[in-house]
């Protein structure tokens, strides 16, 4: 009964598309906007993620998160470096500075301040120019959309002469650094160079970043710098973790993709429920001739679900298909950079369908299994 | 299976319906015997009990009290899916509003109880194609309902009622709906089934025009049968 099944479904066009582009609205709105919600959220930790080598990272014990800035002292570096476990440490500057292009062109950037001897914490790929040149005086490295931020529609190009907080300096390369949270440039330099650009303070020193020497677990070597050094130590992961939680926590920002995410769901179970209750509705005296026949409510229930299914699928794809050529097209889009369709989402989404499908043959197939064939009988 | 006498055999039939806490008897012990190579009318007035008792006598209703054997088999004793499935071997069905399946072509819907019995959908057709020719269909084979005639598409009716050489045929009302040509010819294909010695072909009908075709007329009222008529003469054509 399963072809009968497909050519009833088929049958009714208006139906049929009506179902598989309210499924294929749904799940188009909840991939893209649960997508867009990831992204953003590993925004808020992207600069953590960047730095690879680093296994922990040591701050302020006020730190909330990776925007949340509060020196430490200098010495820190030293303290955390007496601690057992520890490969390596070096400081990370991270701060915000004003830069100034030859245009008069103001723009707030964010300022990493790299040591000086190893570059821990330079971004994962350098698109032009070169890492050595960083250790030039007054070099300045900056990322890819921000070099389109300052200057839109010129091409890349280092050698260009910007100022820093009033200081002059070359940019000597580019790089394609994770976008952060906020959409300013992010400049790298190094960490001697980001203290001298910056106004005096008495401490300047944002973040320790630690490599864990062989066989220390890192969660171990974490505890054992809080512990010795009073200052706050996370795993990258925590630390992560911690900067997405805080936004999630502290904004609006989860609350309105929910809202919008769920009206996906919403809309996408209604439409899909209303109109292939309407469908079976409407084939009910089919529905009432193929039990007096003899087919059984196990058919009955099979062919149901399988149109359910077919719906579901098809609806699914299309939506997801979309939901890919979306990102697909704003791949190059600075704004959208870093967004992207995950198989977490894709499988997540796929449940959400699932369920709004599984709630719409429901009403369907009780309606059929309480239907009394007897009904074919009357006139 | 044993062979019996007769095609179906209804005993003592009661059927009471709950009527918002009280209860209503519609059938007061009927008794009925469909034999084969016959073609019987159940007639009466509406709201007798006839669609209800056609409805017991099928297994789509279990009735209050009483039995019902269909080739020998207590159909009342039967449950859910093999109830199910001794209709759909044993039983063929023509309704009033012929119920065919929008999206099937005729020789789909024809093929309906194959199909429902595990044959591939194309196989089923292909053998509905040679019921559909015995009457008169093959041409039509492979349209879909919205392109039949009401009499054609009672023929397709017909067809999927016989694809699988059930052993009783009930029709309900199955000229109600055609014109008095179209309906004669429905039901000289009925005759001809119910010439069949294997065959039994039980009607329920208000249609008077159609009394003539009968080999038996089953009179009945107020839930009870009330006794035989005399199958009448066929009308003499207007222009002889």
């Amino acid at each position: 009964m399963n072809l009968v099944a497909l050519k009833m479904l088929l049958g009714d066009r208006a139906k049929y598309l009506g179902l598989v582009f309210g499924i294929g609205f749904a799940t188009l709105l909840m991939s893209q906007q649960v997508s867009i919600f990831i992204g953003l959220m590993t925004r808020t930790a992207s600069q953590i993620m960047d730095v690879r080598e680093a296994d922990v990272w040591v701050m302020h014990p006020r730190v909330k998160y990776v925007d949340e800035l509060e020196a430490m002292p200098d010495v820190d570096l030293s303290r955390v470096r007496g601690v057992d476990g520890v490969a390596w440490a070096v400081p990370l500057y991270k701060g915000n500075a004003v830069i100034r292009s030859n245009e008069g062109l103001l723009q707030q950037v964010i300022l990493m301040g790299l040591d000086d001897g190893s570059l821990v914490g330079r971004p994962p790929k350098i698109l032009m120019g070169s890492l050595a040149d960083l250790k030039r005086p007054n070099a300045l490295m900056i990322d890819r959309a921000g070099h389109q931020f300052i200057w839109p529609g010129e091409p890349l190009s280092i050698g260009r002469v910007v100022e820093i907080n009033d200081r002059r300096v070359e940019i000597v390369a580019i790089a394609k650094a994770s976008p952060p949270f906020v959409t300013f440039p992010v400049v790298y330099t190094r960490y001697s160079e980001a203290l001298r650009f910056t106004p005096p303070q008495r401490n300047k020193l944002s973040f320790v970043i630690v490599k864990a020497a062989a066989g220390v677990e890192p969660k171990r070597l974490a505890a054992r710098i809080r512990e010795r050094t009073g200052l706050q130590a996370l795993t990258w992961q925590d630390f992560a973790w911690r900067s997405v939680r805080h936004y999630v926590e502290r904004t609006g920002i989860p609350v309105n993709f929910g809202i919008t995410v769920t009206l996906g769901f919403i809309v996408g179970a209604a439409v899909a429920a209303q109109t292939f209750y309407i469908f079976v509705l409407e084939n009910l005296r089919q529905f009432g001739a193929l039990k007096a026949i003899g087919v059984t409510d196990f058919q009955i229930l099979r062919m149901v679900i399988l149109q359910a299914l077919v719906v579901g699928v098809l609806g699914f794809a299309l939506g997801i298909g979309l939901c890919g050529v979306f990102f697909w097209l704003t791949r190059d889009v600075p704004a959208l950079d870093g967004f992207v369709l995950r198989w977490q989402v894709i499988a997540g989404t796929a449940v959400a369908v699932a369920i709004i499908m599984l709630l719409s043959s429901l009403a369907s197939i009780r309606k059929v299994f309480v239907l009394d064939p007897a009904v074919v009988f009357r006139g | 299976m044993a062979s019996a006498p007769f095609a179906m055999r209804a005993r003592g039939i009661v059927k009471d319906f709950d009527n918002g806490g009280t209860s209503a008897r519609v059938l007061h012990g009927v008794d009925l015997e469909i034999e084969p190579g016959r073609l019987t009318l159940l007639i009466g007035p509406s709201g007798c009990g006839k669609t209800t008792l056609l409805s017991i006598l099928t297994g789509i209703l279990t009735p209050s009290a009483g039995t019902v054997e269909v080739q020998g088999v207590c159909i009342t004793e039967l449950r859910g899916a093999r109830k199910a499935r001794f209709r759909r071997e044993h039983l063929g069905f023509i309704f009033q509003q012929y119920n065919l399946l929008p999206a099937l072509t005729a020789a789909e819907n024809a093929a309906i109880p194959l199909v429902a019995d595990g044959m591939p959908l194309a196989e089923a057709a292909k053998r509905a194609r040679t019921t559909l020719a015995r009457i008169g269909m093959a041409d039509h084979a492979d349209k879909r309902p919205n392109q039949l005639s009401g009499g054609q598409m009672q023929r397709v009716a017909i067809a999927r009622a016989l694809v699988h050489a059930p052993s009783v045929i009930v029709c309900d009302e199955p000229t109600a709906a055609l014109d008095e040509q179209t309906g004669r010819t429905v039901m000289e294909i009925l005759r001809e089934i119910a010439s069949d010695p294997s065959s039994a072909v039980l009607v329920v009908t208000h249609d008077n025009r159609i009394y003539h075709f009968a080999d038996r007329i089953v009179t009945m009222n107020d839930g009870r049968i009330t006794g035989e008529l005399p199958p009448p003469r066929a009308p003499e054509p207007l222009h002889a």
